[in-house]
């Protein structure tokens, strides 16, 4: 198992989660806002808020992460972990060349790699000398994409990353993500859009105030809901239609 | 665009004239000469003479370089230490920000004024003694500056991914939080020069700061005022030497900021 976590609870805001991730598998964590998503994401990842505490095991590779020093999550953190954050408009460093900013997860961990290959792989060929305000949205999303998967992390975490984005430069985020990450990586993909959920991922998690009500394959939970809330969120969403 | 020019040339000309007067002025600035007391504008003394027969030009030159000495030296002083340790309370744990901030108030009950006046008492008053007690009482604003901006850089995503990018807080604070800041900093270092100058000046007006025979613009403000009725001219040439300064550093410092912050930059 690539991560696995077990009785993850965040003071009573993420209670008691458990879930496996195989190398190269895709899973999406489905939820409504509040529902915990984010914050499991944040104490895999060791980012928690100052005030919150994680109890549980959390472990990546057999390694514990929880009870980590800052210092050891730092050197995973970029390297074996890495995550796409939902606002692209914010995170990238508005004072820093993309060319820099995308090198700086390589520099840190030890490897160079030329800013321009990098982002030649996000299909953003010439942006090294651009500062984050003089692109897109979407191509700032593909930046902080190329910034996550510089390394070939073992576990790839994406916080709702098409959510601030409009509906095109949506699939082509999605299917950049599909494409680029390598198939041995494992991917834990928050949203709250099942359609993206169906497009991206082999298995979901439905995640309802704080605790996972529903785990299966994305078909059979997309097609037989057996928890009351899946349901809802089915019935609250087009994806029908859209098929 | 254009505050960065007028600022620049106003600054410029401070500078000029203090680096020019290393090695040329007009006159001797601290010399008597009895014969040409009080000279009005024009003439051999462009600015005329003051009650000594002393020419007020070569005083100004030479007061300029007075003026930025103190001005670079109590910023200097007030951004090394302050901007750290701003940086360093936005970026600690809770606790340790608010003591910061708290010894930080203490600081600031301090005026600039009284605590040179007290330095000046204990140590001896000179223009040392000014520039860094200006500096210290400077080191507040600096402070607080940091820090807001601190957290306010924090709280955003680039910082949640450098983090998630496995970089240290060392670096986050080097790399991603004081360039995100300087912008303040830069403002806040005009601001703070043109405060410093004038505080020299009043200073060295009260007899607090440089010491004669030194020429300083405060002290040539102070031996204007008793013919002030008489001599107006006394008091307007450093008075106006002492606003274009300020003026030139405040108008310089808005001009930087526009330039140096990339999305305001893109507007210009």
């Amino acid at each position: 198992m690539t991560l696995s976590v077990t009785g993850l609870t965040v003071s009573s805001l993420v209670r008691d989660v458990s879930f496996e991730i195989a190398a190269g598998e895709r899973v999406g964590l489905i939820g409504e806002s509040g529902s915990g998503k984010s914050l499991t994401a944040l104490s895999i990842m060791g980012l928690l808020p100052e005030e919150l505490r994680a109890s549980g095991s959390v472990r990546l590779n057999g390694r514990e992460l929880l009870e980590a020093s800052e210092k050891d999550l730092s050197r995973l953190r970029g390297d074996e972990l890495a995550m796409v954050f939902q606002e692209p408009m914010t995170a990238l460093n508005p004072a820093m060349r993309v060319g820099r900013q995308v090198t700086e997860p390589g520099r840190i961990h030890g490897r160079r790699q030329p800013a321009e290959e990098l982002l030649d792989a996000v299909g953003l060929p010439g942006t090294a000398r651009a500062y984050p305000h003089q692109l897109s949205g979407g191509q700032r999303q593909r930046v902080v994409l190329a910034m996550a998967l510089a390394n070939e992390p073992s576990l790839l975490i994406c916080d709702e990353p098409t959510t601030a984005l409009d509906v095109t430069v949506q699939a082509q985020i999605l299917s950049l993500i599909k494409t680029s990450l390598p198939a041995e990586s494992a991917l834990l993909f928050i949203t709250h859009d099942l359609a993206v959920v169906a497009s991206v991922c082999e298995r979901v998690l439905v995640m309802l105030a704080g605790e996972i009500v529903e785990a299966g394959s994305t078909r059979e939970v997309l097609t037989q809901p057996k928890h009351e809330y899946t349901r809802k969120l089915l019935d609250a969403s087009d994806l029908e239609t859209r098929r | 665009m254009r505050n960065l020019v007028i600022g620049g040339v106003l600054v410029g000309l401070v500078v000029l004239a203090a680096l020019l007067s290393f090695v040329w002025t007009p006159f001797d600035p601290v010399k008597v000469d009895a014969a040409h007391r009080l000279l009005g504008f024009g003439g051999e003394n462009l600015f005329g003479t003051d009650k000594f027969g002393r020419d007020l030009l070569s005083q100004l030159m030479v007061g300029a370089r007075t003026t930025l000495y103190v001005g670079v030296v109590a910023v200097g002083i007030a951004a090394v230490i302050g901007t750290p340790l701003g940086i360093l309370a936005g970026m600690s744990p809770r606790w340790l920000g608010e003591f910061v901030m708290r010894v930080n108030d203490v600081v600031l009950a301090f005026p600039a004024l009284l605590l040179a006046i007290m330095f000046g008492a204990v140590f001896g008053a000179d223009t040392l003694t000014a520039m860094v007690a200006i500096g210290i009482a400077t080191i507040p604003s600096f402070a607080r500056i940091a820090r807001s901006g601190t957290l306010q850089v924090m709280s955003t995503e680039f910082v949640l991914a450098a983090r998630a990018g496995g970089r240290s807080r060392l670096t986050i604070a080097v790399r991603h939080v004081l360039p995100n800041i300087s912008g303040l900093l830069i403002v806040q270092a005009s601001v703070s020069f043109a405060i410093a100058v004038l505080a020299e000046a009043a200073l060295s007006f009260l007899g607090f700061g440089t010491r004669p025979p030194t020429p300083s613009w405060g002290r040539m403000l102070q031996e204007s005022q008793e013919l002030l009725t008489v001599q107006p001219r006394l008091a307007l040439v450093p008075g106006v030497a002492i606003a274009i300064a300020v003026l030139g550093f405040n108008l310089l410092g808005d001009g930087l900021r526009d330039r140096l912050d990339p999305r305001l930059a893109a507007k210009v």
